[in-house]
């Protein structure tokens, strides 16, 4: 199979296209499945999004994403120790998945064991012709986990899904669907060693009444670029608190859909991004309020030094049946250093008429009157900035009401300052 | 302890004098207070003392125990005892007042070469200093100054003077905005710090504080200098005559 662009192929377009030709063999897959490869490939021919497409404006993909590294699924990276302890982990390395004894109330399929059964081809589907991260993903996906949590089920025991490389290649789905009334506590980590390409796509189908805490945290080494979206339906009644913090990468493109089809749903986004080096780091959010009574809270908190870049796009689109939505988005930046960057595109398209919707953004570097006053009660420069930066984002990690985690993630934050601030 | 010499300053973003030459000494044990009216450079000098970057020493010097501070920062400077009770204490959101209080007390023993306080020995001095101000312990759980009255403030500045134990202390219009009562209570917190080695400036407006702190010597500041100095009888002439009658019988 050849790619055939107007202009001349990059090194990356030619490796994907090569990686697909190549592995086509080796894809599982029944013939439903080929049929959506196919398609995703035919988004992929027409070359990777510039910033002339708008939901990459600020993400050139194909100026950034130049080189692709080869598979090599010969190595066996090692899994991380998890998040909260007794967690129970859930490995795939190297974009294959581990067999795992799934607690009651769950059940876990491999996904390379269901892609040839034709049951999957609906959930391959892309979402339109500029969903470039779900066609690199549903073209090369080799494997990940289908989870299924029962009606009525209370996990208390958090799952952490691990998406672990040693370099290469790694295309990872997770199916997850969460039953009525159901309560689960799922953490994402997507972490590795060495010059990769990642994608992995998850979703979530939450039923009624059901309460789901997601935590994804992207720590990747800053030779990867990192293509990940994260879907979600949240049905009548149910909620979803999706906490997302972003410590690494070189390039990062980390997608949010969300739809809200059930009345009385509720979403909560809370995202940390920690920027530093060269990094360029993209959350991209599009939410869906389409029933009436859904509630949405997002609020962004982002730290930016050296040379990094980063992107905040979040479109709030309330359908006209969707009243009484009430929808809160802000994102604030704190930049440390002259070349940091931060651009930020909050959008909200309104059809109803009676709803509470609002936005807003700050972009502010460290308040010297504050800084002042810290260090002339004796607090050394750099403290007294990690002071400050700790604060701006205290609100939000806090607010995860889970001792363990809050104190995991400031540990995160502070070996993060201690080398970046 | 403190000798200002021939201090000239400026607003460093666009070069504004403030500070004409100012010439000051202040002897340990002894209490200065530094008078003025509006905008004649008392709260720049506080803040050129503790080091704010926002100013530029153009000429001059200042020497504390004999040695220039002008090329210490703001922390440097209080490790070394510069303390500044702020006019204005800042609110800063997301910083709890006890872990603040506990950074700075640590970092400052660990400057003068002291092994950081275990947290009961820490939560005993706290819990000894905020009682004898008067302040009740739930408002140290707060950020640090968020919703605090102005006399709150003005006794969370005094307690940080009291932990941190310094040995120069610059008072800036620490009354404004307090009541009788509250200074007081400041004055009080104030006066059980006096020490014969360590000297303090007290800057102020009015007459009044005076009262409650009194000085050893008086210092009127106008257009950015020292025009008059004396004991504290000046700071009743003052009272009596006003800043007009005093500076022109000055000039």
């Amino acid at each position: 199979m050849n790619m055939h662009t107007e202009t001349q192929l990059t090194p990356a377009e030619s490796a994907l296209a090569d990686a697909f030709a190549k592995r086509l063999s080796d894809l599982p897959g029944d013939e439903a499945v080929t049929l959506q490869r196919d398609a995703a490939m035919q988004i992929l021919k027409r070359g990777l999004p510039t910033r002339k497409v708008e939901s990459w404006h600020y993400t050139d993909l194909r100026r950034l994403l130049n080189v692709v590294p080869d598979f090599d699924r010969t190595g066996a990276p090692e899994a991380v120790p998890v998040l909260i302890d007794g967690s129970l982990r859930m490995v795939v390395a190297n974009g294959r998945a581990e067999a795992v004894k799934a607690p009651e109330g769950v059940t876990v399929d491999r996904y390379s064991k269901l892609l040839p059964k034709g049951e999957l081809s609906g959930g391959l589907a892309t979402y339109d012709g500029d969903d470039t991260v779900g066609a690199i993903n549903t073209a090369l996906v080799s494997d990940g986990y289908s989870i299924a949590v029962a009606d009525g089920a209370e996990i208390e025991q958090p799952i952490e899904l691990q998406n672990v490389h040693d370099g290469g290649q790694s295309h990872t789905r997770l199916a997850i669907t969460v039953g009525k009334g159901a309560k689960v506590t799922f953490v994402e980590r997507q972490t590795g060693k060495g010059a990769a390409l990642v994608s992995s796509v998850g979703s979530l189908k939450i039923a009624d009444g059901a309460d789901v805490r997601y935590v994804i945290l992207q720590e990747q080494p800053d030779d990867v670029s990192h293509l990940g979206q994260f879907q979600a339906e949240i049905a009548e009644k149910a909620n979803l608190s999706l906490f997302i913090m972003n410590v690494g990468g070189k390039l990062v493109r980390q997608e949010v859909r969300v739809e809200m089809p059930g009345e009385g749903g509720h979403f909560e986004l809370r995202g940390v991004n920690l920027l530093a080096g060269t990094t360029h780091n993209d959350v991209t959010m599009v939410l869906d309020h389409s029933a009436p009574d859904t509630t949405s809270t997002e609020l962004i908190r982002n730290i930016v030094t050296d040379k990094a870049h980063g992107v905040f796009q979040g479109q709030i689109r309330v359908a006209r049946e969707a009243q009484k939505t009430d929808a809160k988005m802000s994102c604030n930046t704190l930049v440390l250093s002259d070349e940091g960057e931060f651009s930020v595109k909050p959008e909200l398209e309104i059809f109803a008429d009676d709803v509470a919707c609002g936005h807003g953004a700050t972009v502010a570097e460290i308040d010297h009157a504050h800084l002042f006053y810290l260090m002339a009660r004796g607090i050394p420069e750099k403290e007294a900035r990690g002071l400050l930066v700790k604060a701006f984002l205290a609100e939000v990690i806090e607010e995860l009401d889970d001792e363990t985690l809050v104190a995991v993630l400031e540990q995160r934050l502070e070996d993060w300052f201690e080398q970046h601030g | 302890m403190l000798e200002i010499k021939n201090l000239h300053a400026r607003i460093a973003e666009d070069g504004t004098e403030i500070i004409r030459g100012l010439d000051l000494t202040v002897k340990a044990g002894e209490v200065a207070a530094i008078m003025g009216p509006n905008g004649s450079g008392k709260s720049t000098l506080s803040y050129i003392l503790a080091g704010r970057e926002d100013y530029e020493v153009t000429e001059g010097d200042i020497l504390y125990n004999g040695e220039s501070i002008l090329d210490l920062d703001p922390a440097e400077r209080a490790a070394k005892g510069v303390f500044l009770a702020f006019q204005y204490p800042m609110e800063i959101p997301g910083v709890a007042t006890m872990e603040f209080l506990k950074v700075a007390l640590n970092s400052l023993r660990k400057a003068r070469g002291q092994d950081p306080l275990k947290i009961p020995e820490f939560m005993k001095l706290v819990k000894d200093a905020a009682g004898s101000l008067e302040m009740n312990l739930d408002m140290l759980k707060r950020p640090l100054n968020v919703g605090f009255s102005g006399g709150e403030k003005k006794r969370a500045e005094i307690l940080q003077m009291k932990l941190l134990e310094p040995k120069l202390c610059v008072l800036d219009e620490t009354d404004s905005g307090l009541d009788i009562d509250a200074l007081k209570v400041v004055a009080d917190g104030v006066n059980a710090l006096r020490a014969p080695d360590r000297a303090m400036v007290v800057i102020t407006h009015y007459q009044r504080l005076l009262e409650y702190i009194v000085p050893d010597s008086v210092h009127i500041l106008s257009a950015g200098k020292v025009v008059k100095s004396g004991d504290k009888s000046l700071a009743l002439e003052l009272e009596q005559n006003g800043y007009a009658g005093v500076i022109g019988k000055a000039a």
